[in-house]
């Protein structure tokens, strides 16, 4: 194998986005809320695009504004169509987000067809090009400082409101009686979603945020059962995707005579893989460590009366 | 919305305008009280003022507005009509007085928290935004799951707790809360005779020290043992007043209206409180 310091690059920028997502994802996952995750990074498009038209660049200040409140709209019209519309919140945000989605791929259709937003690059990314966009003579790919960005505001808010998130996502009636409003906490969250998606995008495209997301603190959630635990696991097991999914793009498709795959895509299905792993062996809740558990007792103690 | 409840109020704009036709110093009044779920009433025109000290039962048949009341008094869920004051003034600026313990069911279990860790929200307000818990809160987070007897089980992640205890956790993190007055969505709920003992123990000693409980009841026989004043609910304030004078034939009769079955269990049960 040929491992350059391209390479290092791609899997940094991979693990920065990956435990970017993972953080917030944690409070997705506990809320109940994973897809969320998914109807924002699909319903920020239409934002992006209105960002576009209305700068006419593609500067990334405006489309990080314009992503991020088209983000925070499909919480609030998802919330409000639930309401008052009178659906189950999953239907709402079904709703939502492919309607916000389909406005999106037709403002850059029709306006933006003749400029490079692609839809095709929104959703896969290029994490493999993000090394070639560095700033000024530093040598750090933009792609990196961004994405850490997102990661560092991210990880500064949960350890400054630790104790407000799991009371939010614990008991919401029980934040708003003691006057921490669960609506606040609930929408600080959704911006957060919305921005790290939004810093995601043009460098590793969504298939990675949706994964990520999910992925890590839904195995992190099997191996622990302490939430500061959790949070660590779920940054590990990001990271973990990053290296393995890379290294996976670069070399599995060799065995087989093929060229490199996309790494955005590896990343995710590492993801799988690792989840895959803790749902059979953890420790506490893997179904062959059950099962290996149950067949010993079965062997040599009666059982005890729980 | 609220003025179309205001014209079709059966007592109308009379029965007093505002909180101020209410004794000033009890724990919590509610007045012209109405609440609606997609425009069906859910309860209708609750007028009641909680006198201070009392173990207050809330008693009706299923979908009798129980719950609704009491979060309706917490501003969880809107209000079409009507004020709460809690010693006499407005919910909003006297939230550090009031506790509530919701039903079981309304949180999730699995969620990865301690029972220490959950009785220790109780001191969120204390704290306020952003200020970790102090080691004297966690100290006195113990104590707390100590009064309630299980003490020893303070670092059990909470679904490793029986049902019973998940219920007195919630008790603890009310404690820990110092309130004066405490509103109970089914404590009794489901639970094991141990807590149901710990829980009346606890209720007793809150009165002890003058403490007010409102509690959501459903079970009709321990109602005149556990409780010395009673609210008789169905949408509307049935009977409300000492339980002895309240508790009778005619106003269960009132309340679970033709529901046989609930009326042979109350007729059974006033029998007990007779004997």
């Amino acid at each position: 194998m040929n491992w350059t310091s391209f390479d290092t690059w791609i899997v940094v920028v991979g693990a920065l986005c990956a435990v970017a997502c993972a953080l917030p994802g944690c409070f997705l996952v506990l809320r109940k809320m994973s897809m969320m995750g998914d109807a924002i990074s699909h319903a920020v498009l239409p934002g992006l695009a209105i960002a576009f038209l209305i700068t006419g660049t593609r500067a990334s200040v405006p489309m990080f504004f314009g992503a991020a409140i088209a983000g925070v709209l499909t919480a609030l019209f998802t919330q409000w169509i639930a309401r008052f519309g009178n659906v189950d919140r999953g239907a709402a945000m079904g709703i939502v987000f492919t309607t916000l989605f389909a406005v999106g791929l037709i403002l850059i259709r029709q306006a933006a067809d003749h400029v490079d937003l692609d839809p095709g690059c929104v959703l896969y990314g290029a994490i493999e090009l993000t090394p070639l966009d560095t700033v000024g003579q530093t040598g750090i790919p933009r792609a990196a400082l961004v994405n850490g960005g997102a990661l560092l505001g991210n990880l500064l808010i949960i350890l400054v409101l630790f104790k407000e998130f799991r009371l939010g996502a614990f008991d919401a009636s029980l934040a708003d009686t003691l006057g921490f409003s669960s609506q606040f906490l609930h929408y600080l969250l959704m911006t957060m979603v919305a921005m790290t998606t939004v810093a995601a995008f043009e460098s590793v495209g969504s298939i990675i945020v949706i994964a990520m997301l999910i992925v890590p603190p839904a195995t992190a959630l099997l191996l622990t059962r302490k939430l500061p635990t959790m949070l660590l696991i779920a940054s590990l097991t990001a990271v973990l995707s990053a290296i393995l999914g890379h290294l996976g793009a670069i070399q599995i498709p060799r065995w087989f005579g093929m060229e490199a795959t996309t790494t955005s895509g590896m990343i995710a299905l590492a993801a799988g893989v690792l989840f895959t792993l803790a749902w059979l062996f953890s420790p506490s809740e893997g179904l062959v460590t059950k099962a290996r558990r149950h067949r010993s007792e079965d062997l040599s103690l009666p059982e005890s009366t729980a | 919305m609220s003025q179309m409840f205001k014209k079709l109020s059966p007592k109308g704009d009379a029965a007093g305008e505002d909180l101020s036709s209410h004794p000033q110093d009890v724990p919590l009044a509610i007045h012209d009280l109405t609440v609606a779920y997609h425009r069906k009433p859910v309860l209708w025109d609750v007028d009641l003022d909680i006198p201070e000290g009392k173990l207050v039962g809330i008693v009706g048949p299923n979908g009798a507005g129980k719950s609704t009341l009491i979060k309706a008094c917490l501003d969880l869920i809107p209000r079409a009509s009507g004020e709460i004051g809690v010693y006499g003034k407005p919910y909003k600026e006297q939230r550090h007085l009031v506790a509530y313990v919701p039903q079981r069911e309304s949180v999730d279990w699995d969620f990865p928290v301690s029972a220490l860790d959950v009785v220790a929200m109780g001191a969120y307000r204390r704290l306020g935004w952003f200020r970790r818990v102090t080691r004297e809160e966690a100290k006195k987070a113990h104590d707390c799951l100590t009064q309630v007897g299980i003490g020893h089980l303070a670092d059990r992640q909470i679904s490793q707790l029986s049902g019973g205890q998940q219920q007195r956790v919630f008790l603890a993190r009310a404690l820990m809360q110092d309130a004066e007055l405490y509103l109970m969505d089914e404590p009794f709920a489901a639970v094991d005779a141990a807590t149901e003992e710990a829980i009346v123990s606890l209720l007793r000693s809150l009165s002890e020290q003058g403490k007010t409980c409102l509690v959501v009841h459903h079970d009709l026989a321990t109602v005149t043992t556990y409780f010395d004043w009673l609210v008789l609910l169905n949408m509307r304030v049935v009977a409300a007043g000492p339980s002895e004078t309240t508790f009778t034939r005619e106003n269960l009769q009132k309340t679970y209206g033709g529901k046989l079955s609930l009326l042979e269990k109350a007729a059974e049960a006033l029998r007990h409180t007779i004997d």
